[in-house]
């Protein structure tokens, strides 16, 4: 593999990162602990919303930020030849 | 047939699995003794990791705490499951890529030094110890309740099975056992789940019950939040810690979830970097299950608790309430001696105390729900605890044999040879985590915090800076490790143990408690780490190439030594 292209592969890799931990940081810390008392105010059914986010909604989020960057990966993988 | 009966049928039926999968899956070389010889499935080694780390605190405790803390208890449901989204992203197919046996390995090979490996082996065994003591006393709380046995009978028996399957198969006899520890304990957890929430709110789908209403049209959480209010507790969907220490708490535990090394060495057994992703997806999908059912749970038992016993005749109560007394785990004083139960937030005016860790398994004979499914309940805590004791034993075992005697006290011992010394290190584990069983330690759960907030201030900065940064020396990483524990181990005897002067919650640094430190002692970690390594020479070359290597996913060949 070229040097140039280790670097590109990298770079996208944490582009990825960047992306999905703000998403990560935004459902747990910002909607579930920061913002809680405004999104209480919000319902859904039986749930305050923030109280949501913080014992159900984050999990949800997490779990798909896990499926979503191992699709990322795979495809990324593909694309410079590192799927062996 | 009584609940007796059916406990000691589930417990035999699921213990006799165990010790078969044993036997079929023993261990021949130390790679299949350290990494279950490194050809385990996604799939499986999702469902082993998911085991390895709903630990009888998961299983028994956390929905109790979160039903005496309502969202304050949030913190543990965020914090251990988002420590995968950064094992998953930062830690996991790097460290598969680099393709060792142990955590100690990567830190003393990236650092290109044995001080860093030895630091590293003193973290793990201090975090392993302090975990691994708190599932023997879950082992032993259960055994005394359910089969009315002596609770050191209980640890006995529970170590005598861990000792069978960890000592003769290593990791691959505990990968399959975990695998089939995770379909019992996920089983037992649901069912009773499940039945609660039909009865309760006609929705036999928890996650949705605990916000559906009740047979009066009432919504569960407004109607808890009323008794709340009525009983002068803190609102339930509010809480009452300060929101920085939230966010400090629940930054540890993600942080510590990602460094802890029992979980980390899961990501080694499988065949490539894309299989160490895909385990950390399968992994939190089987844990999501347990953790977004444990807040219905504590929704459901803490609803029906307070029913049942506030404001109730004493002599009223049922049975459940009496066998539990006996534990000591549940105390009634008729302070106001009018034969009823007042049960209130005021302590001089409440008459009874809970045991946070009752409510689990409590909870499905508070419902009334059948004998079978409560003797499910405790086939369930006891597969979640040995299924964490035995992962754990294993770091310990792999410390002190490869780590200690392969890597640095005994270089050229054979093969053979230091698989004698894992098993041998593996039994002298099991004993020493026996004895804590038999004999709690006060600070049992005051260490469990302990744990994760260690494994946030050494390890996390470490290994994060050994693959995203080439230019990290050892230097750098070695005060930045030693500064991290210092503080952190400072910080805890000075408010947990009362050393150094003590101190309340008053002298807090900053409002942070003790369990939210770890964050403050993981950012002095990095903090330092990257001041020393600017002032000292930078890594060699070979080093450098290292991580350029752990980079690229292609080629991770086997685990090699």
């Amino acid at each position: 593999m070229k040097i140039s292209d280790q670097n590109s592969y990298w770079k996208t890799n944490l582009k990825y990162l960047a992306i999905l931990l703000t998403i990560w940081f935004v459902v747990s810390y910002g909607f579930g602990i920061i913002l809680v008392d405004e999104l209480n105010a919000i319902r859904m059914g039986g749930f305050k919303l923030g109280f949501w986010f913080a014992q159900q909604g984050s999990i949800y989020v997490f779990t798909i930020l896990i499926f979503v960057y191992i699709r990322l990966m795979n495809k990324l993988d593909k694309k410079y030849n590192l799927d062996s | 047939m009584d609940l007796q009966t059916w406990t000691w049928i589930l417990v035999g039926i699921t213990f006799t699995l165990y010790i078969g999968i044993a036997i079929w899956s023993r261990a021949g070389s130390t790679k299949e003794f350290y990494v279950a010889g490194g050809g385990v499935s996604p799939l499986a080694n999702g469902l082993a990791t998911a085991a390895d780390w709903m630990s009888a605190a998961s299983f028994i405790s956390m929905a109790g705490i979160i039903s005496f803390n309502g969202y304050d208890g949030s913190v543990y449901l965020m914090g251990w499951t988002g420590g995968y989204v950064l094992l998953a992203l930062l830690l996991a197919p790097y460290l598969r890529k680099f393709g060792k046996f142990t955590v100690p390995d990567f830190i003393g090979d990236r650092y290109y030094s044995n001080v860093a490996r030895t630091v590293a082996v003193f973290c793990a065994l201090i975090v392993s110890f302090t975990y691994v003591a708190g599932q023997m006393r879950g082992v032993g709380l259960v055994f005394s309740r359910f089969l009315e046995v002596d609770i050191n009978t209980g640890v006995v028996i529970g170590m005598i099975i861990v000792l069978f399957y960890a000592v003769l198969g290593g990791m691959k006899g505990i990968t399959y056992t975990q695998v089939a520890q995770y379909c019992v304990l996920i089983f037992a957890f649901m069912v009773p789940a499940i039945f609660i929430s039909v009865q309760m709110t006609g929705n036999p789908i928890p996650q949705i019950g605990f916000g559906g209403q009740d047979a009066n049209g009432v919504y569960l959480l407004d109607k808890l939040d009323g008794l709340h209010r009525d009983l002068g507790f803190a609102e339930y969907t509010s809480g009452s810690k300060s929101k920085l220490d939230v966010f400090f708490i629940t930054a540890a535990l993600m942080v510590g979830t990602a460094g802890l090394p029992h979980v980390i060495v899961r990501f080694f057994t499988v065949k490539k970097v894309s299989d160490a992703r895909k385990s950390a997806g399968w992994a939190l999908l089987f844990i999501m299950i347990l953790y977004t059912t444990a807040p219905a749970i504590a929704v459901f038992s803490r609803t029906n608790m307070i029913e049942t016993v506030n404001n109730q005749e004493y002599k009223n109560m049922p049975d459940w309430f009496t066998t539990w007394e006996e534990t000591g785990l549940l105390s009634f004083n008729d302070k106001n001696n009018d034969g009823k139960i007042q049960y209130l937030a005021d302590t001089s005016k409440n008459e009874l105390i809970v045991d946070k860790d009752i409510m689990v398994l409590a909870n499905p004979e508070i419902a009334g729900l059948p004998n079978w499914v409560i003797a499910l309940v405790a086939a369930g805590a006891l597969a979640a605890a040995l299924s964490t004791a035995a992962g754990l034993l294993l770091v310990i075992s792999a410390s002190v044999s490869h780590d200690l005697i392969k890597k640095m006290i005994k270089p050229d011992i054979s093969e053979k040879g230091e698989l004698v010394a894992a098993r041998l290190s593996a039994v002298v584990a099991v004993c020493v985590a026996g004895y804590f069983g038999i004999n709690p330690p006060d600070f049992v759960a005051a260490t469990v915090a302990l744990a994760f907030g260690l494994a946030a201030a050494s390890f996390f900065p470490a290994i994060i800076l050994g693959i995203f940064t080439k230019k990290m020396n050892k230097e750098g990483a070695i005060s930045g490790m030693v500064v991290g524990i210092v503080v952190m181990l400072f910080y805890m005897l000075k408010f947990k143990f009362d050393w150094f002067g003590g101190g309340t919650k008053e002298d807090w640094w900053f409002g942070i408690s003790p369990e939210g430190f770890g964050t403050v002692a993981m950012i002095i970690n990095f903090t330092v780490s990257i001041i020393i390594s600017k002032f000292t020479p930078e890594p060699p070359k070979e080093v450098q190439e290292i991580v350029a290597n752990i980079r690229i996913p292609s080629g991770a060949g086997n685990a090699t030594h």
